[in-house]
């Protein structure tokens, strides 16, 4: 590889790490006012403080929407993930026809604002004559859900050379244990991609929430009903934090496991 | 040399076995039969949750408002209003220029970043890719109101401003307008930006620019006639998934865009909230489907033209 | 038991993809231990027939029977048969043993017992001891042995092996046609080898199918594709060939001849020639079947040429003659006897005498 081509730019690195700076600093303003010693967020600092934690220990329903918003993301990102195994799978493996407009039908969510499927399907859960809940929610989120996992595992499914399950068949094994022999330890880290990812965008899912939520709040929803009191507020930070400080570190122990499993297979 | 035999297998000679029933053979036989079964639930889940809403939303800007209920006579009187009355309109047209501005905003400001990554980063480009988008892993309505606190009369440009002592009075102008929300979606959709692109970016030949500059290209020109080419589906990419569902947006107009930030997603959900004019929000959603379609076409036949003229 | 001449038996089978013919009316028998070739161009339809064999393609027309039994209800795993890859299709996610010992699963054997069996095969294919590698580690070669070894360790009736060769660079591909030779030999059973390297398919076969257009042209054995093609289509294909027109002479049933574009009248067997006085017929002649002289030969057929172009090939040099009467020129090939460094002595535009044999001459269908 020509040396040429990769010279290192100083302008550009620096333009980097200013976009890094840039682009975390709004998120860090989280964690540091959820310290802070004042319901008011604002410069100048007002000290140091755990009582926002404290705080957040005692408040029963911060810990309700929280789970609500688990709950909903595990059930999600497992079913979609799911059937985004065997949607790749047909999509690549088998010779359909009209497999061109199939694929575009199933990717349309990514290309519709969020709000007009929350609003399609109130309409159509309220006519139908379904209570709003955690299970409508689920729904909507599953229908957003549904191409990402498809968009994630479809790559892996692509990079995959057919004549492997080809051969396991070949030597005896019929489709379910050709599957878990040979097809899913090889797109497994598509999966657990698919599993992250899709659990993410419903984690954080609000706007069609809004539309789609009955008694039981997400978090996302229960945020937003806390956004208009000040007081509240810095509790909400302290819980914000929390969840940034999980997904940081969820993220870096998976990254850690993923690099020693390639040092183990070396 | 000896005869070597293979070691005795007890399956070697069994005969075959057909498989058991007609309806298994019939799906041996046809690998579209197959291929259709196993997409089987996620087509339910899909028609059921894109086909039928979106017939029943159709169905329903037909009707009228009538008290609680619904005057059920078809009719195109919604979508007559949604032409003719002017709030409608300016604020749609408001909606798709500050979702505009912000997405070329962000990738322009995300290009040079994906760039750089994909060239300039040799080792470690995975970590690199985290480091861009965790800050996602974060809530949406909490980047939001992250940018609200920033931005804010008592905020944290303004008191820091204050207190270092460059400027007397808080800048008013900084929150509740469009610049807050065009701001506020360029940071918060940038991962959606940067990921295309990179990935795009990435797939270039490398030996396409050694290729170039042999030819007699320098850096420039090398990066206006290969690179930036040769990443255009990665920008189109980036623009359809930052466009799109940032003109749907209310969370952040609403948190800081004031009366002069409002954009027409605001209005629907109001439509669906307060006012209670479930036949006229379904309108304004349609209607809003319709142009997001008209407006992504233009930009594609746009962009195919342009590249026809570059190559 | 006598081994069967019908062992693997393809009756008319075709095989269309929508509008596209792929394999038409294909029929052809294996025998039992026999080293079959399907032999053909890209696209020819060779690769879909041995598919179709393994079971991962259905017949869209025809039977096919392997062993006596109707395989059209018959899925790939419940299959007699085992094939290996032309990407070889090794497990990266299975060390070496594992990947020998896959199809093993459904035999309830022992830990024991199926170490062993995986030893013996490793012995086999010569890689004693590579049972804990990771099989991505390994050559080209050696995975292929790999995916031979997992084939075999089955015990198939019939083992299908698809370009298995294609990806490995000449040295080492030489090595490895002999060793599949003897392999085959040792183990006795039944392969069906698709290629498209005639080179390759005259080494290893008993006998081989030459396909184009998804058609057989036809089946025989290397000696037999070689000295007596039947068509141009199949001439052409195996080895080079020079081919002329000509018209039959008869005399009764006395005297046969073919006058053929700028051989002159050629003497041929009555038996040989079954077309009547007048009627046009293509002959073919293989450059190596050419004498070359400086001067005519005193009997026999000779003609008299001019030297176009001479290509020194190593072990033979490749000669192109013009012959009035004939208006390509013609190919002669003859084996470097006698060491020569450099170019050719002979110049260009060199008068030369070739002779031939009646013997040597094929006749082809007019197709």
């Amino acid at each position: 590889m020509s040396s040429y081509i990769k010279r290192p730019n100083r302008a550009l690195q620096l333009y980097a790490v200013l976009f890094l700076i840039v682009l975390y600093v709004p998120v860090l303003f989280i964690p540091l006012f959820s310290f802070n010693d004042s319901i008011y967020v604002r410069f100048p600092l007002q000290g140091f403080t755990l009582q926002w934690y404290g705080e957040l220990w005692t408040r029963e329903p911060v810990w309700n929407a929280l789970w609500n918003s688990v709950k909903v993301g595990l059930v999600v990102s497992v079913i979609s993930t799911v059937l985004g195994v065997m949607a790749a799978r047909a999509i690549t493996r088998t010779r359909m026809r009209g497999k061109g407009a199939l694929v575009t039908f199933i990717m349309m969510p990514l290309v519709i604002p969020g709000i007009i499927f929350g609003v399609a399907l109130l309409v159509l859960l309220s006519r139908m004559g379904v209570p709003l809940s955690l299970y409508t929610v689920g729904l909507g989120h599953l229908i957003i859900c549904l191409p990402f996992a498809v968009a994630t595992l479809l790559p892996r499914f692509e990079g995959f050379d057919p004549s492997m399950e080809e051969a396991s068949a070949d030597l005896g094994e019929n489709g379910w244990w050709t599957f878990w022999r040979v097809t899913f330890p090889m797109v497994l880290p598509g999966i657990v991609a698919s599993l992250l990812l899709t659990f993410t965008i419903s984690f954080d899912e609000f706007i069609m929430a809004f539309f789609l939520t009955g008694t039981d709040p997400t978090l996302p929803m229960y945020i937003w009903g806390q956004l208009r009191f000040p007081k509240e507020f810095p509790s909400v930070l302290a819980m914000a934090a929390l969840i940034l400080f999980v997904s940081f570190a969820l993220v870096f122990v998976a990254q850690w496991i993923g690099r020693k499993g390639l040092e183990d297979q070396e | 040399m000896a005869e070597t035999s293979l070691p005795k297998s007890r399956t070697a000679d069994r005969p075959p076995r057909a498989s058991g029933s007609r309806i298994l053979r019939l799906f041996q036989r046809s690998e579209s039969a197959r291929g259709y079964l196993m997409m089987g639930p996620t087509l339910a889940i899909m028609t059921f949750g894109i086909v039928v809403p979106f017939v029943i939303l159709l169905v329903i800007s037909l009707w009228t408002r009538q008290g609680f209920g619904f005057d059920t006579t078809l009719t195109l009187n919604n979508y007559i209003r949604s032409w003719n009355e002017p709030i409608y309109g300016s604020l749609m047209l408001r909606s798709f220029w500050m979702s505009g501005v912000a997405t070329v905003a962000t990738v322009l400001l995300c290009y040079p970043m994906a760039y750089f990554v994909a060239f300039h980063v040799h080792r470690n480009k995975m970590l690199w890719i985290i480091l861009m988008t965790l800050p996602f892993w974060t809530s949406y309505l909490l980047r939001v109101f992250a940018w609200k606190v920033i931005l804010g009369y008592e905020g944290v440009i303004n008191s820091g401003l204050m207190s270092v002592g460059l400027i007397e009075a808080p800048l008013s102008f900084l929150l509740y307008s469009p610049t807050a929300v065009i701001i506020t979606l360029a940071h918060a959709w940038a991962a959606f930006a940067i990921l295309p692109l990179y990935v795009s970016l990435e797939k270039i030949d490398r030996s396409l620019l050694e290729a170039a500059t042999d030819l007699g290209d320098g850096p420039m020109a090398r990066f206006f006639r290969v690179t930036l080419p040769l990443s255009m589906p990665g920008v189109i990419a980036a623009s359809f998934l930052i466009f799109i569902p940032t003109t749907g947006d209310y969370i952040t107009p609403a948190l800081l865009g004031g009366p002069d930030g409002a954009m027409i997603g605001n209005l629907i959900q109001l439509q669906f909230g307060a006012v209670n004019n479930w036949p006229m929000g379904a309108t304004l959603s349609i209607v809003l489907m319709f142009w997001i379609a008209a407006l992504a076409l233009v930009f594609l036949l746009v962009t195919r033209k342009v590249q026809g003229r570059i190559t | 038991m006598t081994p069967s001449d019908r062992f693997i038996s393809i009756r008319n089978v075709s095989k269309r993809f929508g509008a596209f013919t792929a394999i038409e009316e294909v029929s052809m028998d294996i025998a039992q231990g026999e080293f079959f070739s399907l032999l053909g161009a890209s696209g020819c339809g060779k690769t879909t027939l041995l598919r179709m064999l393994a079971g991962f393609e259905s017949t869209s027309n025809g039977e096919i029977f392997i062993d006596d039994q109707p395989m059209s209800d018959v899925p790939p795993h419940h299959r007699p048969v085992n094939m290996v890859f032309q990407s070889y299709a090794i497990f990266p996610h299975l060390n070496v043993r594992d990947n020998i010992a896959y199809g093993l699963r459904k035999q309830k054997l022992t830990a024991a017992r199926r170490a062993e069996m995986v030893e013996e095969m490793l012995d086999l294919i010569k890689l004693p001891g590579y049972g804990s590698r990771k099989a991505n580690e390994l050559s080209g070669g050696q995975r292929q042995r790999i995916a031979l070894a997992r084939a075999l360790i089955l015990r198939p009736k019939v083992l299908l092996l698809d370009e298995p060769l294609g990806a490995l660079d000449k040295q080492l591909r030489e090595q490895m046609q002999l060793e599949l030779r003897a392999l085959q030999r040792q183990v006795g059973i039944t392969f069906v080898f698709v290629t498209h390297d005639q080179e390759e398919a005259l080494t290893l076969s008993d006998r081989i199918a030459v396909m184009s257009g998804g058609k057989v042209l036809q089946v025989d054995t290397p000696a037999g594709l070689y000295e007596a093609p039947r068509t141009r289509a199949v001439a052409s294909f195996i080895g080079n060939m020079n081919f002329f027109h000509g018209t039959v002479r008869r005399n009764g049933s006395a005297m046969a001849a073919i006058e053929a574009e700028g051989l002159g009248t050629i003497p041929m067997a009555t038996a040989q020639l079954t077309k009547p006085d007048g009627a046009p017929v293509h002959i073919g002649l293989r450059p190596e079947k050419f004498s070359l002289s400086p001067t005519r030969p005193e009997a026999g057929l000779a003609v008299e040429g001019r030297l176009r172009t001479a290509a020194y090939m190593g072990e033979r040099s490749q000669y192109y003659l013009s012959i009035p009467g004939k208006a390509e020129p013609v190919a002669v090939s003859a084996p470097n006897t006698d060491r020569r460094m450099g170019a050719d002595d002979l110049p260009e535009g060199q008068a030369l005498w070739l002779s031939w044999s009646p013997e040597a001459i094929v006749i082809l269908d007019t197709d």
